[in-house]
Formats: C-alpha cells, sequence, structure tokens
C-alpha cells in the first residue's frame, strides 16, 4: 500500500508526465488557453489514460506475450487506443449526455495524444504489475490535469499583460513552461 | 517547379515546428545532444516519407469514413520497421531515445501532413512534401539539440568546442532548459520574420 502511494505521489509530482517526460506536450500548449476547458482535457485524458492502461495491459499479457507476437506491440497498441477513444465517446454520448457534452471534442483529440501511447509503452518498459500500472495510470492523468490547469491558470493573466512582439503566442507559453518544470523539480527531494 | 515549392514549404514557409508548433514532445525530449536529435530526425523522416508514399498510392482505395484508422497502421507498420532497425544496428542510441522511438506514431506532424497533403495529391508532391517536412523537422532538431549540447556541455556532435574552462549551464540537461531555449529560439525566429515582412512592405 505504502509502495502505490509512493508511486502515486512520485508520478503526479516528480516524473510528471509533462514536465519531466515530455509527454503530452501537444495538448499542453494548444488547449491551455481558458482553465475550463484545461480542466475538461485533463478529465477526459485521465479517463481515457486508465482505461487504455488496463486494456493494453492485458492485450499485451495475455494476447502478444502468449502467441509471441511482441513486434505487433506498437500497432496493437495504437489500435486499441483509438477504437477505445471512440467506444468511450459513443458510450458517453448514450449514458451521460452533459459530461459528454462538457468533454466534447477533446476526446477525438486524445487519440493523437502521445502521453496515452507512452503510457502504455512505459508500464511495459518498467514491468510494472496490474495494480502498480492502474496507479500508475491515475498518477499520469492527474498530473497532466495539474499541470495543464496551472498553465491555463497562468495563460488567462498573460491575456491581459503587455508582452513583447516576438514572445507572444508560442514562445511565451514554453518560456513558462519551462519556469514551472524547474519549479517541479525542486520538488524532487520530497518523497 | 511545383515539386520544388512542396518541398521548400517544409524547410521555412510552413516548417512543422517553428511555424506550426507540431510534434513538440520529442523535440523536447530527446535534444540533450546534437547526435541523438539527428538520430530522431532522420527515424522521423524515414517514417513521414513512407508513410506519405504507400497513402498517396492507395488515396483511391480508402473509403473515407475508415481513413485515419488506415493512415495510423500504416504510420504504425513504419514505426515498427525503424524501432526494430534502430535496436538491431544503433543500440546505444536507441536506449538513450527509449520510448520516443516507438512515439513516432502519435507525432502530430506526420498524421498532419498525411491527412492535409498525401490523402490528396499524386505521388510526386507527396514525396517532395514529405522530404520538406522530414528535412525541416531534423534541422529544427538538431538546431534545439546544438544549442543545448553548446551550453549544457560545451560541446557540438560529442566535440568539445568551448574549452575546459567554459562554466557548463546544467539547466540545459533538464527539461526546464528544453523549454525555454525553445521558446527563446521561437521568440528570434518571430522576430526574423516580422523583420523580413516590415522590409518587404517598405519596399512595396
Amino acid at each position: 500500500m505504502e509502495n502505490l502511494l509512493l508511486l502515486f505521489a512520485g508520478t503526479v509530482l516528480i516524473n510528471n508526465f509533462v514536465l519531466a517526460r515530455f509527454l503530452g506536450v501537444c495538448p499542453y500548449l494548444g488547449v491551455s488557453r481558458q482553465v475550463d476547458t484545461a480542466f475538461g482535457m485533463g478529465l477526459a485524458t485521465t479517463f481515457v489514460m486508465v482505461i487504455a492502461s488496463v486494456f493494453t495491459y492485458l492485450i499485451y499479457h495475455l494476447l502478444l506475450i502468449p502467441f509471441g507476437l511482441e513486434y505487433l506491440q506498437i500497432v496493437a497498441f495504437i489500435l486499441v487506443i483509438s477504437s477505445l477513444v471512440q467506444v468511450v465517446e459513443l458510450f458517453m454520448q448514450k449514458m451521460s449526455p452533459s459530461l459528454y457534452r462538457a468533454l466534447g471534442i477533446f476526446l477525438p483529440l486524445i487519440t493523437t495524444n502521445c502521453a496515452i501511447m507512452g503510457l502504455a509503452l512505459l508500464i511495459i518498459q518498467e514491468g510494472y504489475q496490474f495494480l502498480e500500472a492502474l496507479v500508475f495510470a491515475l498518477g499520469a492523468g492527474v498530473g497532466f490535469t495539474l499541470a495543464i490547469v496551472l498553465i491555463a491558470g497562468i495563460r488567462e493573466q498573460l491575456d491581459i499583460a503587455d508582452i513583447p512582439y516576438a514572445l507572444r503566442g508560442g514562445a511565451i507559453t514554453l518560456i513558462i513552461a519551462g519556469l514551472m518544470a524547474l519549479a517541479f523539480s525542486g520538488l524532487a527531494g520530497v518523497v | 517547379m511545383s515539386l520544388l515549392r512542396d518541398f521548400k514549404n517544409g524547410l521555412w514557409n510552413e516548417h512543422p515546428i517553428f511555424r506550426l508548433l507540431l510534434g513538440m514532445c520529442p523535440l523536447l525530449a530527446v535534444t540533450t545532444t546534437a547526435v541523438y536529435g539527428l538520430a530522431m530526425g532522420l527515424a522521423t523522416l524515414f517514417v513521414v516519407v513512407c508513410a506519405e508514399i504507400v497513402i498517396s498510392l492507395i488515396r483511391n482505395l480508402i473509403p473515407k469514413k475508415v481513413r485515419i484508422p488506415s493512415f495510423i497502421i500504416i504510420i504504425a507498420t513504419f514505426v515498427t520497421i525503424v524501432d526494430y532497425t534502430m535496436a538491431a544496428f544503433l543500440p546505444d542510441i536507441a536506449e538513450a531515445l527509449s520510448i520516443f522511438i516507438p512515439l513516432i506514431v502519435t507525432n502530430c506532424l506526420i498524421m498532419a501532413r498525411v491527412e492535409a497533403f498525401a490523402s490528396k495529391v499524386p505521388v510526386k508532391r507527396a514525396i517532395a512534401d514529405a522530404l520538406g517536412q522530414g528535412v525541416g523537422f531534423t534541422w529544427g532538431l538538431v538546431l534545439l539539440a546544438a544549442v543545448r549540447e553548446l551550453l549544457g556541455q560545451g560541446a557540438i556532435f560529442g566535440v568539445q568546442v568551448l574549452g575546459e574552462g567554459f562554466p557548463t549551464w546544467g539547466i540545459m540537461g533538464l527539461p526546464a532548459g528544453a523549454f525555454i531555449s525553445l521558446g527563446i529560439i521561437l521568440a528570434v525566429i518571430n522576430q526574423i520574420i516580422r523583420f523580413k515582412h516590415n522590409r518587404t512592405k517598405e519596399v512595396s
């Protein structure tokens, strides 16, 4: 139990998916203009991450390994993730229209979010057990949500600031992300 | 003529990194030294060229509704080839790049070019575009990696150039250094474009 808690805290704060591992940087820069949408994106990503980690784990250990098909890993994972996103989308539309409306356009975008694919690959690479994989996925999602909501809050303030022409848009966002990464790396000694 | 224009588009006007902000994850993650940047760039170049050729050739055979999954499978196949080839012939580099080689499959640069370009044009133009985008992505990676390696280790491509006395910047090896140096490069490029733009306006 203590191990799992440490793994969770470490994944959220120290090995943060965006700020330390550079996974999911595209949505981090692209969908972080407003806190509301950033939070929606974070929730949708966390949701898909947890489900995708379960499915890719099971497929790898129950299907690819017994039949000696490890070389199909990349093709199988990306197919599982993209079809999973479709299924989740359909399911949500039926079961919870309000949540579906809130997440809206973010769901299809998640297929090309390398954080999901990276998560699936990391779980295999690190040799996590099933429960560890689940906690790792949850931590990755929470860490992503934390990072994207924080930067969205800063960017909302930036909209009313007078920024030099050359730094507007991507440049200033990247520099802020750098400062955030620096702050997060200061947490390395805590856990 | 138009082939040359398709190729040159990727080098500056529609540069995947500096103008379109695509493919950020591998860009930031692997650029600690110029060699890794170059390897990552060439691997991506191979995948984008092969994927654009195949997809352009079969573009009329794929039903519109299932085109995205078909593109993904084609891209994933070439990524698997790169992954296994690099693990066999360049084990050190493959180890250093670790999961970012398989992650080429989710590089939005490739999906974007395939969807917006290769699925609509004949194969000759697709090749020109893929080469332009691939080379453009590679020079972007090498530029960022060279800056980080020079300031972080005083070297370029592993060759010491700044001498023993140079105080190396530890931050350049950290994630923070990657974000900040890319932000500054982006700002410089914005300024160059603005300068050029103003000059052409004055002339006309």
